[in-house]
């Protein structure tokens, strides 16, 4: 006859302030293992051997393979920007001044973020579910059981093709922005080409440029570093895979809305003291 | 039989041009008489308790250690550990005159090309070509290239798999995968070859194929072996045959290989609880009336 060991019978014991202690406990190792992966992507372009292929091989999966999603997205964003802002300055007969905002717009802000989070949304949870897979079925035991450092092989070129890419990408999306901009407001406003392209690009000054190209670094190195984290750590198989890649896209999306608030504070104040 | 001469070609290259992990490895071979592996007082242990809670054995040069046990006994811990993929809670591992508890992360992986691992699937990496698989180790010593191809195709022949060299493991069988994962783990012609349940979850034929190449490799090479099964009719299939390399064939063994005229001996460890609950050789288990053992042996 089936018994159930008494053991499950007693009362659950755990207190709340232990279960808060014990996921503060589980938060600080997961940041610790995030941050000496993340200095170890980094140490390792210092000392060979170096994968070069591999770099190259994730720049075209990572830079070319996200081009069509970037320049769409950046189109329709410019092109939507224009709609928006147009219905208010045509009230007070400054519709120029739309290639004005949505230059701004674009290169210091939109731009970046936009193509961090669709980078962060194709890539991060690519790397997360290909490094996860790789655990699950031992290849990565298998890499180390073949004399090779896994961080070495896959996450640093993972980090470095992301961080040389997503600038390039960024800079894409905020020119077909520019192009998308500059049609709505052809076809909406009928402003002319040469007033919107001269005060789009004269309003842009060179911190402006630094913003928004210093950002996608950053962003870059958010989304490699958490993709590969999350894959290296899975556990539990295909269903450890699947919460793993889930995992990567929202940490990733997360981190790089929260650090680009931070990073616009920090560049406008360069802005304002060394530019 | 085709492609044999795997290990007899290690001695033209060592004479010669051959990788500087070689000749560092054979500086630093460990005498005859002195174990390959051994592991004392072995503790790791993880959320549930110790899977391995004093466990001590070692493995003699040209021996074939098997290691038996339930599922979760640790047969895998133990060829992790001696491998330096994980380290143990307390205890010492020694492998090829090394303390690999004393071994940082980067001298490990160095030390890693030294030994042969063969995954309980394969672990061959999915986005490689089968040639590529078994060349990735001799690429990542630098080898030239025009060493690795004849040296892919003599693993390959060697398991008999030398036609896939330009398929994807997705396009094997499962075990045409554990078959090239050999190939893979013996073309840097390792003294040491650790085997991870090789024959789980494959039909009978194709266990024998498996197990067949093992015997192979330890016979024609001399190679010291630690394998993890729960099948003990492999366990047993490798004490009681041997190859025969003037035939090229499998023949029995007479005194049912406890210690061959090679020096080849086969022996079994059995594990509980975290300890080694037998050793000894093969007609020992089979005569065992402990009541634990015999039912491994229905």
């Amino acid at each position: 006859m089936a018994t159930t060991d008494p053991k499950f019978l007693e009362p659950n014991t755990i207190s709340v302030t232990g279960a808060v202690a014990e996921g503060a406990k589980r938060w600080v190792l997961h940041v610790q293992e995030y941050s000496v992966l993340s200095a170890r992507s980094v140490t390792n372009l210092f000392s060979p051997p170096y994968y070069v292929s591999d770099v190259l091989d994730q720049m075209d999966i990572i830079g070319v393979g996200s081009l069509p999603i970037v320049l769409l997205t950046g189109f329709f964003i410019g092109a939507v920007m224009v709609l928006q802002t147009a219905a208010q300055f045509e009230r007070f007969g400054q519709t120029a001044l739309t290639a004005d905002v949505v230059s701004l717009a674009l290169v210091r802000e939109l731009g970046p973020s936009i193509t961090g989070l669709l980078v962060a949304g194709r890539n991060a949870s690519g790397m997360a579910s290909e490094l996860g897979s790789m655990i699950v079925t031992e290849q990565v035991d298998a890499m180390r059981a073949m004399g090779t450092d896994p961080v070495r092989k896959l996450v640093t070129p993972r980090v470095v093709a992301t961080v040389l890419m997503l600038p390039l990408l960024t800079a894409m999306a905020d020119f077909l922005g520019l192009i998308g901009g500059y049609l709505v407001s052809a076809f909406t406003l009928r402003l002319n080409a040469v007033t919107f392209w001269t005060r789009a690009i004269d309003i842009l000054v060179f911190s402006d440029l630094m913003q928004g190209l210093t950002k996608p670094i950053v962003f870059g190195f958010i989304i490699a570093t958490v993709g590969c984290y999350q894959g290296l750590k899975v556990k539990g198989g295909t269903q450890g895979v699947g919460r793993a890649t889930t995992q990567a896209v929202v940490t990733a999306s997360v981190v790089i809305l929260v650090s680009n608030f931070f990073l616009t504070k920090l560049m406008l104040y360069l802005a304002g003291h060394v530019f | 039989m085709a492609g044999i001469s795997i290990y007899n070609h290690r001695d033209e290259c060592s004479a010669g041009s051959t990788t500087a992990r070689t000749h560092d490895f054979r500086m630093s071979a460990t005498p005859d008489s002195e174990p390959v592996l051994s592991l004392e007082d072995i503790r790791i242990g993880f959320d549930k308790g110790n899977v391995l809670d004093g466990l001590s054995f070692s493995v003699a040069p040209r021996e074939t250690k098997i290691l038996i046990g339930e599922s979760g006994s640790g047969k895998t811990l133990i060829l992790k550990l001696a491998a330096g993929l994980i380290q143990p809670d307390s205890g010492s591992v020694q492998m090829l005159d090394h303390d690999l508890g004393r071994m940082s992360e980067k001298e490990l992986l160095a030390f890693r090309r030294n030994i042969g691992f063969v995954f309980q699937e394969g672990a061959l990496f999915d986005s490689l070509t089968v040639a590529e698989n078994v060349a990735y180790c001799l690429r990542e010593e630098h080898v030239d290239e025009e060493e690795i191809e004849p040296r892919v195709r003599e693993s390959l022949r060697f398991v008999e798999m030398e036609d896939t060299l330009e398929k994807l493991p997705a396009e094997l069988s499962g075990g045409m995968r554990r078959r090239v994962s050999i190939a893979r783990a013996l073309v840097t012609r390792p003294r040491v070859v650790l085997y991870d349940s090789p024959t789980a979850g494959l039909d009978p034929v194709t266990s024998q194929t498996i197990i067949t190449l093992i015997l192979r490799l330890r016979d024609t090479q001399g190679v010291t072996s630690v394998l993890a099964t729960h099948r003990l009719q492999d366990a047993f299939g490798l004490a009681s045959y041997e190859f025969d390399g003037r035939s090229g064939r499998v023949v029995p063994v007479a005194h049912n290989g406890a210690s061959r005229p090679s020096g080849a001996a086969t022996t079994f460890v059995v594990l509980r609880e975290g300890k080694v609950y037998f050793e000894g050789n093969p007609r020992e288990l089979a005569d065992t009336r402990d009541e634990y053992l015999r039912r491994f042996l229905l």
